[in-house]
């Protein structure tokens, strides 16, 4: 007879976050999606996992250099992203939108925080499921721009991408509990650094345990996917055994394997290399096996570019759900 | 492993620190032990006939959790299992996942030739190694034991990977034996019909087999009891890999099942685990949605305690995701992955060949230095320190600056002015924004090459030698 146990000490729930809001709590959301609440890692027979994976699609306030088999979905929309936010949610089943205001960047176009706040409100408008808010990454402008941001979103429970340790992450965590948002913890692989930013927000900044997400870094498969891994693995097992710094929901820039030159390029560079094959054929397989090796490392939420990467996902990721 | 530290191991060896092991004392060869970065015959003492009771015990003290079992024979012959944690930050996953894909005995003797060729030749450059296929598997779909012996056949003598020999008729096994009984193939499969017959067979040719049981773990594991009595333990288990809904969760449950009780102690069970990620053709009907799900199913066992693997789809957009994944799960986490800072020499370079600047990211540094030796470039490449960060990040993150730059010319002895003709430097197309701090750090003449180095050789042609001012 074969017997095996299931694992006693994880005995610490990870933390259970909400977002998006319905007119009841003050929103205009037609529906909520909730992150978190495992007993175990992802699909583990010791606990039921009690919440899916949810997929946030990428877009962006201005046309911006992608790898073709992704831009050739969105040419009609590259200029609105409205009609963006409208398309991916109604063509390709995305469970969210994620805006990223990447024109607000000086070294781009400097877009001012206020017209960006435009865009949000327009997307807003546009689709009726949750978003996310992103900056441009830049450190200096980023807190006013998503302070902006979440001032014009003021009770729709958004997720604000992000708070780093390298920029201040005070006035972003301010924006997001004066405008009932959630904010998204990101560190660049590296738990430690997780730990104590995660810390900070919690203490210094009084942000409340239910209005956190992690995002510890994505890299792509082939170019660091190994750290990213484990890093992640070893968040959600600290988290399960009881570190309550780091029980929280995880997500994922997946959109990042298309950074791998396996996704985009023609033909190998090399000449020994045997033929890689078609491109179109490469680029979604390697968003999917990176977003899905992340998933069986306790990841929730996935933000992702191509629709094909996107439905293969989610049908494996509803499949080991159950 | 039983033990877990450096202490319980130590006291087994000779104890006179002698050092032949390569090792300062004996307390420090215990520490690779238990980190299984040095082996136990590595102490020569040890061999001596007066320690051989101790080089017994601390052997089987030693021995992975997972059983290790090996397949084929000579250079390409794999090993599998042999691990002895569930998570690979715990130390690292040994003896990664074998693939193998399939080849049948009705296919047209010049496409089963090309086929295999295309299995054995695959290769991807990768971090200063080629990334490559491990095995053939070879299916009866015939039921007929000649046709599948001559098939066999062919194949050995096309390439010399190891084998899987399929089929679940032990005529038919046998006839494959036969032609393959020096190559050490893998059987597969003893099932609870045929058992008997192919333990027989798995004990006369001395060759591992695998015991299917699809999701019925109590007969896999009497099965596997059964063989173990009978006087092999060269197994590795298939509990079924069913493709889809619920089915394939469970498929995922069995795995994690099996494998924790082994790592856990249950020894009657610790053995490599197989999936048939081809079984995604039975549920997919065109060929890229198939080889997509199969290689999703192939990922998550890679990823979930999967040793051993036969699949179907041989198109490029299957077998690189599938070989990076393996690569990226069995990866060393402990081992460095910055090369040393210094000028290296690509091709043979002279005074007029180019110097490129570039990081000591192993990543970036392979991927430069093989886009450069490939096109057959002659040049010099220097490696930055960047604390082993990539070219993008390097900027990004402040490692790589001019000033970091100029401090690496002098550092390496390399004089701009004298070694070369023309005292220019070329910048990562992704560090433009460096070229005038560069320009003015170093003196020299700083031109910016392309975001990709892939794209090196064709910028090269247009650009180099540069236009004298
Ligand atoms: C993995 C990664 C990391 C890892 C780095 C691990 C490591 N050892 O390098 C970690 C997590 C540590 C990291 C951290 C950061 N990262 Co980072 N990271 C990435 C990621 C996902 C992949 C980078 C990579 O490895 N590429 C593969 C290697 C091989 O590329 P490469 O070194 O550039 O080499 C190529 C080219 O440069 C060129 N090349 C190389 N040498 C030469 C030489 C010559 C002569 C020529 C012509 C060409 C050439 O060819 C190579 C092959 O294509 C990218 C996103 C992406 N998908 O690209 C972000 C990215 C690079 N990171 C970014 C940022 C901002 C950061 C941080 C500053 C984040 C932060 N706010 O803290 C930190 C900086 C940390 C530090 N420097 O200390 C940004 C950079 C934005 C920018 N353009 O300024 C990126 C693009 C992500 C993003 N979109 O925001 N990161
Ligand atoms: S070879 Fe053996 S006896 Fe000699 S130092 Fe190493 S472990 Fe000790």
């Amino acid at each position: 007879k074969f017997e095996v146990a299931s694992v006693k000490n994880w005995t610490n729930p990870i933390q259970e976050v909400t977002l998006g809001a319905t007119s009841g709590d003050g929103g205009s959301r037609k529906s909520t999606i909730t992150l978190g609440g495992e007993n175990a890692l992802p699909y583990y027979f010791d606990a039921e996992m009690p919440h899916r994976n949810y997929i946030t699609m990428d877009v962006f306030d201005m046309p911006i250099g992608m790898a073709k088999a992704v831009k050739s979905n969105y040419d009609d929309v590259i200029n609105d992203p409205a009609e963006w936010a409208k398309k991916v949610v109604r063509d390709f089943n995305a469970d969210m939108v994620t805006i990223h205001l990447i024109s607000t960047d000086p070294l781009i176009k400097d877009t001012s925080a206020r017209d960006a706040a435009k865009v949000v409100e327009d997307v807003l408008q546009a689709v009726d499921v949750p978003i996310v808010i992103g900056g441009s990454g830049n450190p200096q402008k980023d807190p006013e721009v998503l302070e902006k941001a979440a001032e014009a979103a003021a009770g729709e429970r958004v997720l604000l991408a992000s708070a780093s340790l390298n920029l201040d992450y005070e006035r972003i965590a301010k924006a997001a509990i004066n405008n009932g948002h959630v904010v998204l913890s990101w560190t660049q692989l590296e738990i430690n650094a997780q730990k104590e930013l995660n810390r900070k927000l919690m203490k210094q900044c009084n942000v409340p345990r239910d209005s956190i997400i992690m995002d510890p870094t994505t890299a792509a498969l082939g170019y660091g996917l190994d750290y990213a891994y484990s890093n992640m693995e070893r968040i959600r097992l600290a988290g399960l055994m009881g570190d309550d710094e780091l029980t929280f929901p995880m997500s994922s820039g997946t959109t990042n394997a298309w950074g791998a030159r396996e996704a985009w390029m023609v033909s190998s560079p090399l000449a020994q290399d045997s033929e890689w094959g078609p491109r179109e054929y490469r680029g979604p397989i390697w968003e999917i096996v990176t977003g899905l090796a992340l998933s069986l490392a306790g990841n929730d939420m996935f933000m992702m570019m191509h629709p094909t990467s996107v439905q293969v996902l989610k049908e494996i990721t509803q499949t080991l759900y159950g | 492993m039983k033990i877990n530290s450096p202490l319980e191991a130590y006291r087994y060896l000779p104890g006179t620190n002698c050092g032949e092991c390569g090792e300062q004392t004996c307390m420090a060869f215990a520490a690779h032990l238990i980190d299984r970065s040095k082996k136990l015959t590595d102490c020569t003492p040890m061999l001596e006939q007066k320690f051989s009771k101790k080089l017994k015990d601390l052997q089987a003290l030693l021995a992975p959790e997972i059983r290790e079992v090996e397949i084929g024979v000579g250079e390409k012959a794999v090993k599998i299992g042999g691990d002895d944690v569930l998570y690979r930050h715990r130390l690292t996953f040994f003896d990664p996942t074998a693939l193998a894909y399939d080849v049948w005995d009705t296919m047209p003797e010049n496409e089963l030739v090309e086929r295999v060729k295309k299995i054995h030749d695959f290769k991807k450059f990768y971090v200063g190694n080629f990334l490559t296929l491990d095995m053939v598997a070879v299916r009866c779909v015939s039921k007929d034991p000649k046709k599948f012996a001559d098939t066999v056949k062919k194949v050995i003598g096309t390439t010399d990977l190891p084998l899987i020999l399929c089929s679940f008729d032990p005529e038919v096994l046998k006839a494959g034996l036969e032609v393959a009984k020096d190559k050490n193939p893998l059987l597969y499969a003893a099932n609870k019909d045929n058992w008997q017959q192919v333990a027989d067979l798995a004990l006369e040719y001395n060759v591992p087999v695998t015991l299917f049981s699809p999701d019925d773990l109590d007969t896999l594991k009497s099965l596997a009891v059964t063989f173990a009595k009978m006087g092999t333990e060269k197994l590795v288990l298939d509990p079924g890999t069913f493709p889809s809904g619920k089915d394939l969760k469970k498929t995922f449950t069995n795995f994690l099942k099996i494998r924790r009780a082994g790592v856990e102690g249950d020894r009657d069970i610790a053995y490599p685990i197989m999936a048939v990620p081809l079984t995604a053709w039975m549920v997919q009907d065109d060929a890229v949605s198939a080889s997509y799900w199969e290689t999703v199913i192939a990922s998550i066992f890679t990823i979930k305690y999967g040793d051993v693997m036969i699949m179907h789809s041989i198109e490029p957009y299957a077998l690189l995701p599938q070989l990076h994944i393996r690569d990226t799960i069995y990866t060393d986490p402990r081992k460095p992955v910055s090369v040393q800072p210094a000028m290296y020499k690509v091709g043979t370079p002279d005074k007029d060949s180019p110097v490129l600047v570039t990081t000591n990211f192993a990543l970036t540094y392979y991927t430069v230095e093989s886009d450069l030796a490939s096109s057959k470039v002659n040049c010099f490449l220097w490696a930055i320190d960047t604390d082993g960060i990539g070219v993008e990040a390097a900027v990004a993150g402040g490692q790589l600056t001019a000033a970091k730059i100029k401090k690496g010319i002098e550092d390496s002895g390399f004089d701009l002015k004298n070694d070369t003709t023309h005292n220019t430097i070329v910048l990562p197309g992704l560090a433009a924004r460096l070229q005038g701090d560069v320009e003015d750090e170093t003196g020299a003449r700083v031109m910016v090459g392309p975001a990709d180095s892939g794209r090196l050789p064709g910028w090269m042609e247009k650009n180099w030698p540069p236009k004298a001012k």
